[in-house]
């Protein structure tokens, strides 16, 4: 191979990782609130977009970009929080497939409000890691090599709250059988209240980091739903660190393939063929845990 | 004839010539009458193409001042915009309801290729005007078999062609790159490109990448695209997409000679995004003015958008190119209703619009709109502009008719 | 029953409902009340088109579609509990497969349908293989995928000169074979169309009822909610779930077919993501597991929309999922669950139902 074909073909495979980052960032966030309520929230996209918005909003007012960050997340993890209490609280013990439709509703609901309020031009969202600062490297911007830490980060203390922190393992049991969860005195509702607070957090920060790249506009989390949906999914529904690198492996195999392998007019229709057989090999995910039942 | 006949005789004729002249005075179809004028619209305000909503909002704002200034002809425009989302099966389902339940005189500037393709039998069938729409697909110019569908904004593969003509007289020998969005617009635009270069276009392109409105970036194709080696770049995106590879294109290190559509060039809702510096040395087309760039920021036709954007629509977006968009499309549909005068009738708007001969404030000096009954195409001029750093730079001919 | 539970995680079924109770233990004096019921109705659905414009007899065109494909998701989603997020491709198909036939080989329209349900249904059929491996969450995002893939492939340009491209294919309307007025109004194509699609639909209806009181209801129902006993008992489970993916996607693409040529127009714009999305809205508030339920469904997913526009211009789909929430805080198992709550409730003399 040239030296310039093996340049391309690196080019690609790290331009698939920057993207990862975004597609596992959204993941971390779905994989959140599944752990917390066992539901796939399909309006996290839209939440993320929202939030950004407020950020923007408060950049465009004056706030400095760390103060409007730590705010915005504040403001997410209480909007939250609320949708959970008054919006979600009454389809509680309603049927999956109602629930998902209380999602859908949502999603709607946060788009439309996002274009009426923000209007629909594509606005520029800074980034705190400047573009010149020592992170760049040859084939990173110094944004996406700061969006990779910050996920990171978030995986990091994700993990830690569910695996070490005693609120975590109640929320992890409540949502897993909130029956038994009651006895022990697990207040099961705040549980899935504060599990929503933090997956719109979560959100929040996702779509900060994003937005720098694709630029904010109403639409911007829609086709990045799917994928981190997929990313998600691959890595295990259930595991924090396979939503990362589920949202890795999903980046670079779009990319491949549309460089390399089918052209890009029909790299999304195979990539997601190619995300699905996986999934049918290994039905929990790639490092999901197995679930046996009894029967 | 005796003399009873002859004033019969008289009193037929003198009815036949004041009762004619009565007639020959107001003429109306469904939609029209003494008091207001009926204009149908339709728009995507939701779904995937929703930023083009604006456009619908600028055009209502500009008939809101239309009436406030005492209408035309003495008549109020009474302007009924829906929402089809961008999906063709709702743009008949609303065209419908304009045409059969609202009963416009007609339907003015529906967005999009495919909603304007699920709608052109009907309205030709019906014989009610699908006036001035808003998209740059050649095939609405046909007045042969559509006598009733008129486009408006100069189509996209004359615009490519004037693009594919610069770079034979620049830059024979070049190696093109191109990037175009996966539907009717981009490939609209290629097919043009790929026109205008004639013989050469299969050794003068050397790599041809899509990409998806749902895609949330372009950076993979842009590495493709370096890794071609090609050295000149056509850049078929919408605004979003766009500002997204001017910057790529900048942080990758490459730096080609770059022709970017018309439909993306905006100073304040693209080159500023993407960085003005990363956009030094772009090529476009442009037919009207872009209320963000500093040398069209002055004279009295600025002024007085300003005013109308501060008086009656203070909402809009005063970067949104858009604005200008609707204000220009919506001037041009109050010249045909003025010059329709009391014969409203749906073939004599037709008949108007295919006799329009006008300059407008906001298009570009030496663009104007001329249409004729083979002539179908009211805005076909363009010129050329480079980017400086801070606006365009117009530069060379205007071509077209 | 141990403290941790012997059932599945996923230990709420879906649809929250067993299968239909049907007419076979009502009392004579209720018969005659449904009979009545059902010819009046009869009734004005056949002369509802000359009451109202062409327009709004269009309008009730697309509902009929569409309570065909959400019948058809229906069977699958709600009697045999396998989520898709997909049904608009199936649609998508059929409708292509209805406008290329017409098209190109000039097939006449009504001939064009049960290629469509064959096509679909053998599509759907080989769909049921990965559905057999993934479960629910996973299954929707197969779906899903599916209802990204097709539009992606309809734009592809290798196929172009059968499908039209981008551009789509524009259809001639059918003509009414033979004249007739009632009430002044003529039978025009868009009045034809309705009787055509109502004779259509009351097939597809008839033939989801038949197919659903039987023992392939039964049967799905038991693969729903306990299929680890329904394959003890004998239920060939791959057979059982392929054919459910079959069937529901042979209606739904039969509901695709008509589509096209009621719009007389298909693209791949008009087979968005949010088509799929609003068949399973059309579902849920409809209610899951039933029949009638498909009809409340459509002409929520056909009117609500253009009621929300009329409430609010600025932002038409934020109220449009104030609607959507609060039927489903109101009506968690959809209108039909509502209906039948509220039957069960005021019936003389009725046993008290158990909570659900």
């Amino acid at each position: 191979m040239h030296s310039t074909d093996m340049d391309a073909l690196l080019h690609q495979i790290f331009s698939g990782l920057a993207n990862g980052c975004i597609y596992g960032s959204v993941a971390l966030a779905l994989v959140m609130i599944y752990q917390a309520t066992h539901h796939i929230n399909f309006a996290q996209g839209e939440m993320a977009t929202f939030s950004t918005f407020i950020a923007w909003a408060l950049i465009q007012s004056g706030w400095p970009y760390w103060a409007a960050f730590v705010a915005t997340v504040v403001v997410s993890f209480a909007g939250g929080l609320v949708v959970q209490r008054i919006i979600l609280r009454p389809v509680e013990r309603a049927p999956v497939l109602t629930n998902v439709i209380v999602f859908i509703g949502l999603l709607v609901i946060f788009n439309s409000l996002a274009g009426w309020i923000f209007e629909h031009t594509i606005k520029a969202f800074p980034s705190p890691f400047p573009q010149e600062s020592f992170l760049r490297t040859r084939f990173f911007s110094a944004h996406e090599v700061g969006s990779i830490g910050v996920m990171l980060c978030v995986l990091g203390a994700l993990y830690a709250f569910f695996r070490f922190t005693p609120i975590g393992l109640a929320m992890r049991a409540a949502a897993q059988n909130p029956d038994s969860a009651r006895l022990v005195g697990i207040r099961v509702s705040w549980m899935l209240a504060v599990g929503w607070g933090l997956a719109a957090a979560i959100g929040a920060v996702a779509g900060m980091m994003v937005a720098p790249i694709v630029y904010l506009d109403p639409n911007m989390m829609s086709g990045i739903l799917l994928y981190g949906f997929a990313a998600a999914l691959l890595g295990g529904i259930d595991n924090p660190w396979g939503a990362v690198v589920g949202g890795f492996i999903v980046g670079v195999l779009e990319n491949l393939l549309g460089a390399y392998v089918i052209g890009t007019e029909l790299k999304l229709t195979v990539a997601l063929v190619l995300i699905v057989g996986i999934l049918t090999l290994k039905p929990s995910g790639l490092f999901g845990k197995h679930v046996v039942t009894r029967v | 004839m005796d003399t009873r006949h002859f004033r019969l005789a008289l009193l037929a004729v003198a009815l036949a010539v004041t009762g004619g002249t009565a007639f020959a005075q107001k003429k109306y179809d469904t939609g029209a009458d003494d008091k207001e004028i009926k204009v149908g619209h339709l728009n995507p305000y939701s779904g995937p193409a929703s930023a083009y909503g604006a456009i619908g909002k600028a055009i209502g704002a500009y008939f809101d001042k239309v009436n406030a200034e005492g209408g035309i002809n003495g008549r109020k425009v009474k302007f009924i915009s829906l929402d089809d989302g961008y999906n063709p099966a709702k743009t008949v389902e609303q065209a419908r309801k304009l045409v059969e339940e609202d009963e416009v005189l007609l339907v003015f500037q529906p967005l999009g290729t495919p909603s304007n393709s699920a709608i052109h039998k009907y309205m030709n069938t019906k014989k009610v005007p699908q006036l001035f729409v808003a998209t740059g697909a050649t095939k609405w110019g046909d007045p042969k078999n559509f006598p009733y569908t008129m486009g408006w904004q100069p189509n996209y593969q004359s615009e490519a062609k004037i693009y594919a003509a610069h770079i034979l007289e620049t830059k024979p020998n070049a190696k093109i790159g191109v990037l175009y969005q996966n539907d009717d617009y981009g490939k609209d635009y290629l097919k043009g490109f790929e026109d205008g270069l004639g013989a050469k276009a299969a050794s003068m392109i050397v790599s041809k990448v899509s990409y998806e409105v749902t895609d949330p970036t372009v950076d993979s194709q842009m590495v493709t695209l370096k890794s071609s080696g090609a050295d000149t770049f056509f850049n078929v995106t919408t605004p979003k997409f766009a500002a997204q590879a001017i910057k790529k294109a900048a942080e990758i290190g490459w730096k080609p000679t770059h022709y970017l559509n018309s439909v993306s060039n905006a100073v304040g809702s693209v080159m500023t995004p993407a960085g003005l510096e990363n956009g030094i040395g772009i090529f476009t087309a442009a037919y009207i003015k872009d209320p963000t760039d500093p040398q069209f920021q002055k004279g009295k036709e600025y002024d007085d958008w300003l005013a109308w954007m501060r008086k009656y629509h203070p909402s809009g977006d005063l970067k949104d190119n858009f604005n200008v968009y609707g204000y220009t499309v919506a001037q041009t549909l109050e010249q045909v209703l003025k010059q329709c005068g009391d014969n409203l009738t749906r073939d004599n708007v037709m008949k108007q619009s295919a006799t329009l001969d006008i300059n407008l404030p906001m298009l570009l000096p030496g663009v104007n709109i001329k249409t004729g009954p083979d002539d179908f195409y009211p805005i076909e001029r363009e010129q050329l502009m480079k980017f400086n750093g801070k606006s365009w730079d117009l530069f060379g001919k205007v071509y077209g008719r | 029953m141990s403290a941790a539970g012997p059932l599945p995680r996923r230990s709420r079924p879906l649809g929250g409902g067993g299968a239909q109770r049907h007419g076979g233990t009502m009392k004579p004096a209720n018969r005659k009340w449904l009979w009545i019921g059902g010819v009046l109705l009869a009734v004005v659905l056949l002369v509802l088109p000359f009451l109202v414009k062409n327009y709004r007899v269009f309008q009730f065109n697309l509902v009929l579609v569409y309570a065909i494909a959400v019948l058809g998701l229906n069977i699958l989603t709600g009697y045999n509990g396998q989520i898709s997020l997909g049904h608009g491709a199936f649609y998508a198909i059929g409708a292509y497969v209805a406008a290329m036939l017409m098209d190109h080989a000039g097939l006449p329209y009504w001939a064009t349908l049960p290629l469509a349900a064959a096509l679909c249904f053998a599509l759907g059929f080989l769909m049921g293989f990965p559905a057999l491996r993934l479960g629910g969450h996973y299954l929707a995002l197969a779906t899903f995928a599916l209802a990204l893939a097709v539009p992606q492939l309809l734009k592809y340009k290798k196929i172009e000169g059968w499908t039209g491209g981008v551009q789509g294919i524009v259809l001639t309307k059918p003509e009414p074979p033979f004249s007739f007025s009632l009430f002044g109004q003529p039978l025009s194509a868009d009045r034809w169309l309705y009787f055509f699609t109502l004779v259509v639909a009351a097939i597809m209806f008839l033939l989801a009822w038949n197919l659903l009181r039987g023992r392939v209801g039964r049967a799905l129902v038991a693969v729903r909610d306990h299929p680890i006993a329904a394959t003890a008992m004998g239920i060939n489970l791959p057979m059982f779930k392929s054919l459910a993916f079959g069937v529901s996607a042979g209606f739904t693409g039969v509901a695709g077919a008509l589509g096209a040529i009621v719009v007389a127009f298909v693209s791949p714009d008009s087979f968005t993501v949010f088509l799929s999305i609003s068949f399973l809205v059309g579902v849920v508030i409809g209610g899951l597991a039933s029949i009638p339920g498909a009809v409340f469904g459509a002409i929520f997913i056909q009117f609500v929309p253009n009621l929300a526009d009329q409430i609010s211009k600025s932002a038409p789909w934020a109220i449009y999922g104030v609607f959507l929430i609060v039927f489903m805080v109101l009506m968690p198992t959809g209108v039909m669950g509502m209906l039948r709550r509220t039957w069960l409730r005021w019936r003389p003399g009725a046993a008290q139902p158990s909570v659900r």
